[in-house]
């Protein structure tokens, strides 16, 4: 659990600037990504809402945000705060679909409290927006590993 | 240059003419190439990671178990007869391709198992501190980790020829006779990077080593498919390739070894078939090949990869190589004319494989738009993480030809390539 880092001053990210999960929900990429019907506005659309996340400063890039299984780098920030309890996310990735699919999942599970993330049924969110190809564990994007560290932190918190 | 390499020259004014090799009737023999992705037609471009099969292979593995299913070199009735002929006949059939006898060739999984039979049969065996292990920069994982591994165990040290200072991916052959000396008890290389699809000059190489007495390795993985290889003139000690890589099955890998040192080294898998003679106390050993083919082996693979073999050599090999010549050539021409792209290993001596970076673009990234547009092409470290940290780069994207693909597949690669450019 060394990403939780309860009040830690973490300057140079401010979580709280990603609308993710807060003005663009999980109900919003669904609904988006219904229209679109041939893949380069799906894609289009996917590395637009990647764009929505602050790269990393350097100096978070470390060992214990990264995370592993993926062909391409993928860090994750979680912090926990402490006032209203909800898990604020960010992620940062050197592949711009990666980030792109990372913000899907920000968008359904950023800004909430552990028992709803828990309770977040993922594999339907997937299933409704026909990205499970990206999930398999043979595309090593590692969006599988990022949802189970999240959902990981938000069970280590019920 | 032979009559057939003359012919494949092209008359770039005619369109779409790919070379007097007829690539379009060779695509006919390989029903996956009809298939479609995401409503697009496949242009199959990975075909480093593995070769499409035409239908004498299909057609082979499944007349295997339609009508001669049975163990080999057991039983004694019909089908065990037949089972055993065609499963012999395909290690005549290698034997044939490799130039070499049969009881030197010895079945496995794959290049990856047959690397590790060496490493912990030959290596484990004979390897002791103090002596040393050679293999080069641009080895495929399966051609690490194994000797990695093997000198941990009995003190050895590996060593790595290392990639010229202009990191054309090509290896810095000035450091040979330094790398390679008394001390050198192993040298593992491989003849055809999967990366970079570049050529070794092995038989530099194995010269070398035979000067200090080394046993030589070559990974031959990438090699088997695009040109011919006779192991007695590039007197290595050890050959290693897969079967899928070469039209053939998965799960079924080829290890060349010479006589002498398979008589030597101790078994690699113990039970059955491999045994000579078997009481409680002790057992003796099998004669060549089967003493180190333990357990019952895949046997409708080999039959199936029999089948390939004399498929491909029935073939016009020297069109086919000029085909593909012609191919990398087309490709590499539109390459180094579109912006931004970067041609990673670009070396004159190479098969037929483009690998290649878009500026500014994720490799993946890349690669999943490619997807889209029903391109297959290969993205990331290619298995050989210590090359793309010794380029410095996180991977590539490969294009990897096999003699069905033609021009037409090159043009739809670069106009797929000009949209994701235009996208990302
Ligand atoms: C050069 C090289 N060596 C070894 C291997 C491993 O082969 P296999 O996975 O069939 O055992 C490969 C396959 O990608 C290869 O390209």
């Amino acid at each position: 659990m060394s990403s939780g880092t309860d009040g830690l001053d973490m300057n140079s990210l401010d979580m709280n600037s990603i609308g993710l999960g807060r003005d663009i929900t999980a109900d919003d990429v669904v609904d988006n990504l219904s229209f679109f019907d041939d893949w380069e506005e799906r894609y289009g659309y996917i590395i637009d809402l990647g764009k929505q996340l602050p790269p990393f400063p350097a100096a978070l890039k470390t060992e214990d945000r990264f995370i592993r299984g993926c062909q391409s780098q993928v860090w994750l920030e979680l912090q926990h705060d402490a006032e209203n309890g909800c898990l604020h996310m960010a992620v940062d990735s050197d592949a711009l679909i990666v980030r792109g699919l990372a913000a899907i999942v920000l968008a359904a599970l950023n800004h909430k409290t552990p028992q709803q993330i828990a309770d977040y049924d993922m594999a339907d969110y997937f299933s409704k927006i026909d990205l499970l190809k990206h999930l398999s564990p043979t595309r090593g994007n590692g969006v599988r590993a990022m949802v189970s560290r999240i959902q990981g932190e938000a069970n280590a918190r019920l | 240059m032979g009559p057939a390499l003359a012919g494949a020259r092209i008359d770039r004014g005619r369109a779409r003419v790919n070379s007097l090799f007829d690539a379009e009737t060779l695509r006919a023999e390989f029903p996956i190439l009809g298939e479609t992705a995401y409503g697009k037609p496949l242009v199959y471009l990975d075909n480093a990671a593995t070769t499409q099969k035409p239908r004498a292979v299909i057609d082979a593995l499944a007349a295997y178990y339609l009508h001669d299913n049975s163990n080999v070199h057991r039983g004694a009735h019909c089908l065990a007869e037949r089972a055993t002929a065609a499963f012999e006949t395909a290690r005549d059939d290698v034997a044939a391709l490799l130039n070499a006898s049969r009881e030197e060739i010895i079945w496995t999984r794959g290049t990856t198992e047959a690397i590790n039979l060496v490493a912990q049969s030959y290596g484990g065996s004979t390897l002791k501190p103090g002596d040393e292990v050679v293999i080069s920069s641009l080895e495929h994982h399966a051609n690490i980790v194994p000797w990695q591994q093997v000198c941990a165990r009995t003190g050895a040290t590996l060593r790595v020829i290392p990639l010229k200072a202009e990191h054309n991916g090509e290896l810095d052959l000035a450091t040979l006779d330094t790398l390679i000396n008394e001390r050198t008890r192993i040298v593992a290389v491989v003849h055809v990077s999967n990366a970079l699809g570049i050529i070794n000059p092995v038989q530099d190489i194995i010269a070398r080593a035979r000067t200090v007495g080394a046993t030589v390795l070559v990974d031959g993985a990438q090699a088997v498919s695009h040109f011919p290889v006779d192991v007695q003139a590039l007197d290595c000690d050890f050959y290693t390739f897969s079967a899928h890589k070469l039209f053939g099955p998965t799960g079924v890998g080829v290890l060349y070894g010479r006589r002498a040192l398979l008589e030597a080294m101790p078994p690699y898998q113990t039970g059955g078939e491999m045994i000579e003679k078997v009481t409680f106390e002790t057992s003796t050993w099998n004669q060549l090949p089967y003493k180190f083919e333990a357990g019952t082996p895949h046997i409708g693979g080999v039959v199936a990869f029999g089948a390939a073999v004399r498929w491909f050599r029935a073939q016009d090999r020297t069109a086919m190589a000029a085909h593909e010549a012609d191919l990398l050539a087309y490709a590499t021409q539109q390459a180094r004319a579109f912006p931004g792209l970067k041609i990673i290993g670009d070396a004159p001596n190479k098969v037929a494989v483009l690998s290649f970076l878009l500026e500014g673009a994720h490799p993946n990234d890349v690669g999943t738009l490619l997807d889209q547009q029903g391109v297959a092409v290969r993205t990331g470290h290619h298995c050989t993480m210590p090359l793309m940290d010794a380029l410095g780069i996180p991977g590539t994207v490969r294009a990897a030809f096999a003699p069905y693909n033609t021009r037409d597949d090159v043009d739809r690669l670069f106009a797929a390539l000009e949209k994701v450019r235009r996208f990302l």
